[in-house]
């Protein structure tokens, strides 16, 4: 099969290996491409309806144990003091963190004009999302009494009460909806102009209207693109900072309290590599089989998996070096708790097992990818990708977790063990995440259709361009 | 004005350039184009000038940045200040996190919903949409519309030129 490479900027042996894997196979006419991207907006795939009953399932679930929290308190929870923070803080930290990568792909690395990005952003973007709406509740059930959670924000109450906010927890309310709206109008924005392609390939009058209203009356004049153009750039540059802000201000509501383990300045920029990197690892996870049961390979080639592997060697190298720098600032600060928690408990202690299997699979599994076999190995990928993810959930346990359970006082040291609704809200929280994913894969238009045909044209155009001027500098 | 109109479909989106190319050439005015990805090369011919979108944002970021500010002051400093730990009630530093989040949510809700009234969407009909086929622009045909002709001379120069070019087909119109 002939490819179109993208030009060669430099004569770099790194480029010409990954010139080897083209951003998109030669695609074919608008029409038909059209076609086959929105193809599984209308036919549903057979394994489909028994995933997303499944995962309804294990929403419900999810729901029942929301249920329990809020008739019983959070005495239905394994939390008693000291661990007065237990699974609810490390699922909400692991699912915002996952969401990180999504709103990387699609924001930072459009900025950075990194093309490759534009087939795989709007699943990262739902990614996000999706994994934003789980993050958020976990906070608002760990309130005790949930149906106050509107105390949280600042409103002229017949009280007098104002929420306090040199405490971290009004910031994270900050912080998260903030976080929720820029990815929701960012990721409904870029979706428009594909939700225009559905509404006029739309077989039969009731989706055509559906997909119509949603898409607004968008019919992609030269003025309307004029506009969109700077706002969704506009958008994607908002959407950055936020990348950095959302967890840096997470990594506070530990960093500002005294405990040893948790007090630290490094926590900042560890828990955003770790965020993005658990949420690369989630991206590989979601990418590999949607593009293997919908025969993406053309649009998702072997350069995305090999760029999101080196990302994943990247973030994962940080957050190994992070790792080392934390227990480092335990043991220069010469303080004895912070030696205890980090240097005796965390690797002898009752979670010691918890700690060195996430150190081990955070650390190793992205050294593989020095490989460039590796990176493009599918199988390997999602292995690493499953790894990843459950292994950064233990980070955040062990982090939580294992710095409350040994305090400074060890008269009223106590041992943590979860209860069936803890383990509900964690496996229900996969559930519906799984379960709005699939509604998505169902039933919106997951490959930006719009923004692969303009990088088809760009591409097209660029190679035409050297071909035309220079081809012994082309080939 | 009831003169009719001329509307021109081209299937490549290199035809559409060169009739847009063609008729800019001859000083046409009242262009527009439909293409269904965005082809910012166009703007130039067509005199379209970059969207004044970013200063509205940042109109909107600073609103945020006040009001998130002040929100916080009001609360704390003003309404009901809370003493705890000896700390100021006028705490500079810790209220830079909610300030900085009220800034990017303003300044995002004005892009988004500052180009939805730019562009008067929802608006879900247009005359165009009368036109057999028309709805592939936002699939695989590339459209030209042109409403300023000074004769019907003038106009019919103006539809030779997008033939010229690889239209499709060119239709006058009344809508």
């Amino acid at each position: 099969m002939t490819t179109i490479a993208a030009p060669r900027r430099d004569g770099s042996r790194a480029h010409a290996q990954l010139e080897r894997y083209p951003i998109m196979r030669e695609l074919p006419d608008e029409g038909t491409l059209t076609t086959q991207l929105l193809a599984p907006l209308w036919t549903s795939q057979p394994a489909w309806k028994w995933l997303f009953l499944a995962s309804g399932a294990l929403s419900l679930l999810f729901l029942f144990a929301m249920g329990v929290t809020f008739a019983r308190g959070i005495g239905a929870w394994g939390n008693n003091i000291p661990v007065a923070w237990a699974y609810a803080i490390t699922d909400f930290v692991w699912w915002i963190g996952i969401g990180h990568a999504g709103t990387f792909i699609s924001a930072f690395l459009l900025l950075l004009h990194q093309r490759w990005r534009a087939s795989i952003n709007r699943l990262a973007e739902a990614m996000t999302l999706f994994a934003l709406v789980n993050a958020s509740l976990f906070p608002i059930l760990h309130l005790g009494r949930p149906w106050f959670f509107y105390w949280l924000i600042p409103y002229p109450a017949t009280t007098g009460v104002w929420p306090n906010f040199k405490s971290s927890l009004p910031w994270d309310v900050a912080a998260i909806s903030t976080y929720f709206t820029v990815s929701l109008l960012f990721w409904y924005l870029g979706l428009v102009p594909d939700l225009a392609a559905a509404r006029d390939r739309a077989p039969g009058r009731t989706r055509r209207r559906v997909y119509g209203v949603l898409a607004l009356g968008w019919h992609g004049s030269g003025t309307e693109w004029r506009h969109y153009r700077v706002a969704y750039t506009l958008l994607a540059g908002l959407a950055t900072p936020l990348v950095v802000s959302v967890h840096s201000i997470v990594s506070l509501d530990f960093s500002i309290a005294q405990l040893p383990g948790w007090h630290s300045t490094i926590f900042p920029p560890y828990f955003v590599v770790g965020a993005i990197y658990s949420g690369f690892a989630m991206v590989l996870m979601l990418m590999l089989p949607v593009r293997h049961v919908f025969r993406l390979h053309d649009v998702i080639t072997r350069r995305h998996l090999d760029h999101i592997a080196l990302l994943l060697l990247v973030t994962g190298s940080l957050l190994a070096y992070s790792y080392l720098c934390e227990a480092f600032g335990a043991w220069y600060s010469g303080d004895s708790f912070e030696r205890y928690t980090m240097l005796t408990a965390r690797t002898r202690g009752p979670y010691a097992a918890f700690f060195w299997i996430m150190t081990a699979v955070n650390v190793l599994t992205p050294q593989l990818f020095w490989w460039a076999k590796l990176r493009t190995n599918v199988v390997v990928l999602f292995l690493a990708g499953v790894a990843i993810w459950l292994a950064m959930w233990l980070e955040r346990f062990v982090i939580i977790v294992a710095s409350l359970n040994r305090d400074f006082l060890p008269s009223s040291w106590h041992l943590y063990a979860p209860t069936w609704v803890d383990w509900s809200l964690l496996v229900g929280s996969i559930g519906l995440f799984s379960f709005l994913f699939l509604a998505f894969l169902r039933w919106l238009p997951f490959v930006p259709v719009s923004e692969v045909k303009r990088e088809q044209r760009e591409i097209a155009s660029e190679s035409r361009d050297l071909d035309g001027v220079a081809p012994e500098v082309a080939r | 004005m009831t003169r009719p109109r001329l509307v021109a479909e081209f299937t490549t989106a290199d035809a559409l350039q060169s009739a847009v190319d063609a008729l800019a050439r001859e000083h046409y005015r009242g262009l527009e184009t439909y293409a269904p990805f965005d082809m910012p090369e166009l703007d130039a011919k067509l005199g379209r000038r970059r969207s004044p979108l970013g200063w509205l944002v940042v109109a909107g970021g600073v609103a945020g940045l006040i009001i998130a500010y002040g929100i916080q002051w009001w609360a704390n400093v003003h309404s009901y200040p809370l003493y705890v730990g000896g700390r100021p009630a006028h705490a500079i530093p810790a209220f830079i996190p909610a300030t900085f989040e009220g800034t990017i949510l303003a300044a995002a809700l004005t892009a988004f919903f500052g180009v939805l009234i730019m562009l008067r969407l929802p608006k879900l009909w247009i005359p165009e949409d009368e036109i057999d086929g028309f709805s592939r622009a936002s699939i695989d045909r590339f459209w030209l519309t042109a409403s300023i002709f000074a004769s019907d001379l003038d106009r019919e120069h103006a539809a030779e030129l997008m033939r010229g070019a690889g239209a499709r087909r060119v239709i006058a119109t009344e809508a």
